[in-house]
């Protein structure tokens, strides 16, 4: 039941990107469909809606939910937008989704726009994918000669400009209203919020904005119908999902499974522990996910309400694999000063707080600790949380507060010993 | 030193950069709604910095917002603020190398550490011929492949110090 969606063309093709390959599958058959029979947008709306699609840029929002909030018959421009900044660290399956089915992606933006009454569309996409913007933007040409970009497509009056937008290298600009002031030629700070952008968007208009992979979804959940998408994941947890799966595995890459699959079958695909290691702890959701036990991750389903329980997020569907060689507390220094560098500055709680907690993990790290220094951390955490524009500042701490919850015992080693509980022995730059 | 904002001195947009510049930035501009120009200021400095070897001058930057009608204050503040911009020389070949979790539990170390006892540089220095440059930097979604580092405008995954090797000797 895997590649129903996202992927779903990708084991029958040579290049799937191709529009005449990706048109033998059936590709842009809906959009016609939609487009000839002059479809209601609102029928749309209510497809997506009962599909139970939730966003899956890592907020999991309901896409349908969020579509319907605009106005489709309010005057003046409105856009569509879509995220693939995909910057959150362990994530990379829109790269694979603009490498290998940009024609997708494409056939859901212009469903989306039809949808909402918007025609024009951006698609943000971070500044280091190079080599994917090229693939898209050949797709982009191949589906303009095809007539299905541009105006008046397919003689049904509506009409869908489609365009790309190169970032230039900044993690918060995957936050939505972050991005939305990156296409204006601005800093990408994010803004408050609200109004959101369903009311004041891109160039203040009204704007959906979706991740790479919501929207690629569209075509299939219209041609297959809202409850089959649905169907294919669990309770609360609609349709299959794509996972990138790294760290100390065998055989890494980016699988679309139902939601509702046990963690320990993703663990079989990936082909188990590399070099025969024990699984230590995973990171179920992207960087800013709290990190499990390897143990009971093993238990556990890949849903959203699963991994919540658990105290994480599914966030992204970013699994990253930990080994029983690796020191928590290095990782956590590697991902708080991550946020520290990637923070965009404008709020204090987080422009301050990011940093201060990378030091005082990096000086953990570095054999320097001090035993007030994990109340310190905890208390510093809760000074960022729930205080800041955007949630940048909750996905520093929240990592901070996994890694002390399950594994507080290396960190106070580390205070102890002045070196690591584990693996490869005393931290660097100490004897 | 030039004036800006100021009509009486400002120049023909033609006279600012070259034919072939010029068409490529006005693709850009044309993307977005007229009155939105400076949408295309993040292409623009692109452009330049990949026409000028890889690095933004102040000079430089002051042509793009008078050729955008920005002041040049947001054109800085745009530069400085997104990390693919570079504000001092780098090397023919920018080496980017991801440092960040999955690069790191595979290893990454190993790979920096080779790449600076190779080049004889640290990270921000450029080699004394002027052929490389290294930068650490943050996820570049190719987690799959760590540990993995961008030259230029390509990824090259699943390094190991050998696979450097052999990269590195390949380029030009
Ligand atoms: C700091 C930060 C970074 C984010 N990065 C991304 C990203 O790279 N890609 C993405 O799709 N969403 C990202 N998001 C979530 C977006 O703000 C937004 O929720 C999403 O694009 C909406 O699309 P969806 O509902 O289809 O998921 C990020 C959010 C935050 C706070
Ligand atoms: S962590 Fe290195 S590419 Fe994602």
């Amino acid at each position: 039941m895997a590649n129903e969606v996202c992927f779903r063309t990708l084991e029958y093709l040579k290049q799937p990107w191709e529009l005449e390959e990706y048109k033998s599958r059936g590709g842009y058959e809906v959009l016609t469909h939609i487009l000839k029979n002059k479809v209601g947008p609102s029928e749309v709306v209510e497809t997506m809606k009962a599909s139970g699609l939730r966003g899956r840029g890592g907020a999991g929002f309901p896409t349908g939910l969020k579509w319907s909030f605009i106005s489709r018959n309010a005057p003046g421009q409105k856009y569509v937008v879509c995220n693939s900044d995909e910057g959150e660290p362990g994530t990379f399956k829109d790269r694979d989704i603009l490498r290998y089915n940009p024609h997708q992606l494409i056939e859901g933006m212009v469903i989306a726009g039809y949808a909402i009454g918007a025609t024009v569309g951006y698609n943000y996409i971070r500044g280091e994918f190079w080599e994917e913007y090229e693939r898209f933007e050949a797709a982009l040409e191949q589906a303009r000669a095809a007539g299905f970009l541009g105006d008046n497509l397919l003689g049904s009056g509506f009409d869908f400009q489609l365009h790309s937008h190169l970032g230039g290298g900044a993690y918060v600009c995957g936050e939505e209203t972050a991005l939305l002031e990156s296409i204006e030629g601005k800093k990408g700070q994010p803004r408050f919020k609200p109004p959101f952008p369903a009311h004041f968007g891109l160039y203040g208009r009204p704007t959906i904005i979706n991740n790479t992979e919501s929207l690629s979804s569209v075509p299939v959940i219209l041609k297959e119908g809202g409850e089959w998408f649905k169907e294919l994941g669990v309770e609360n947890s609609g349709g299959s999902k794509l996972f990138s799966i790294s760290g100390n595995i065998n055989n890494p890459g980016v699988f679309e499974v139902p939601l509702g699959t046990p963690f320990s079958e993703l663990f079989e695909l990936v082909g188990g522990m590399k070099d025969g290691r024990k699984l230590k702890a995973v990171i179920p959701g992207g960087c800013s996910s709290p990190v499990i036990p390897g143990e009971q991750m093993m238990d556990l389903t890949m849903d959203y309400d699963a991994i919540q329980k658990a105290g994480s997020m599914l966030g992204s569907g970013a699994i990253v694999i930990i080994d029983d060689q690796q020191c928590m507390v290095k990782m956590l220094d590697r991902m708080s000063y991550f946020y520290h560098e990637e923070s965009c500055g404008q709020c204090t709680p987080c422009r301050e707080g990011t940093g201060w907690l990378w030091r005082v993990v990096n000086r953990i790290e570095n054999g320097k600790g001090r035993q007030e220094d994990l109340d310190l951390l905890e208390s510093v955490c809760g000074k960022i949380a729930g205080r800041t524009v955007c949630a940048l500042g909750d996905a520093a701490a929240m990592p901070v507060r996994g890694m002390l919850k399950y594994f507080q015992e290396e960190f106070q080693y580390h205070i102890d010993h002045k070196r690591c509980m584990v693996g490869a022995g005393p931290t660097k730059g100490l004897g | 030193m030039k004036i800006l904002n100021n009509p009486l001195q400002a120049r023909n947009k033609e006279e600012i950069f070259s034919e072939e510049i010029r068409q490529d930035i006005d693709c850009w501009i044309a993307k977005y709604p007229p009155e939105w120009k400076q949408s295309a200021v993040m292409a623009a400095l692109r452009i330049m910095q990949d026409d000028n070897g890889g690095w933004l001058t102040t000079e430089l930057m002051d042509d793009v917002a008078e050729y955008l009608d920005m002041s040049p204050i947001h054109v800085y503040e745009v530069a400085t603020f997104y990390s693919m911009y570079e504000l001092k020389p780098v090397g023919k070949h920018k080496i980017c190398i991801c440092t960040n979790i999955a690069c790191m539990i595979n290893d990454s170390d190993s790979i920096v550490k080779h790449l600076k006892k190779k080049l004889e540089i640290g990270f921000g220095e450029v080699t004394e011929d002027g052929r490389f440059s290294l930068k650490e930097v943050e996820c570049l979604g190719a987690c799959g492949g760590a540990p993995m580092f961008q030259i230029g405008r390509k990824y090259y995954e699943n390094l190991t110090p050998q696979v450097v090797d052999s990269i590195l000797d390949g380029l030009e």
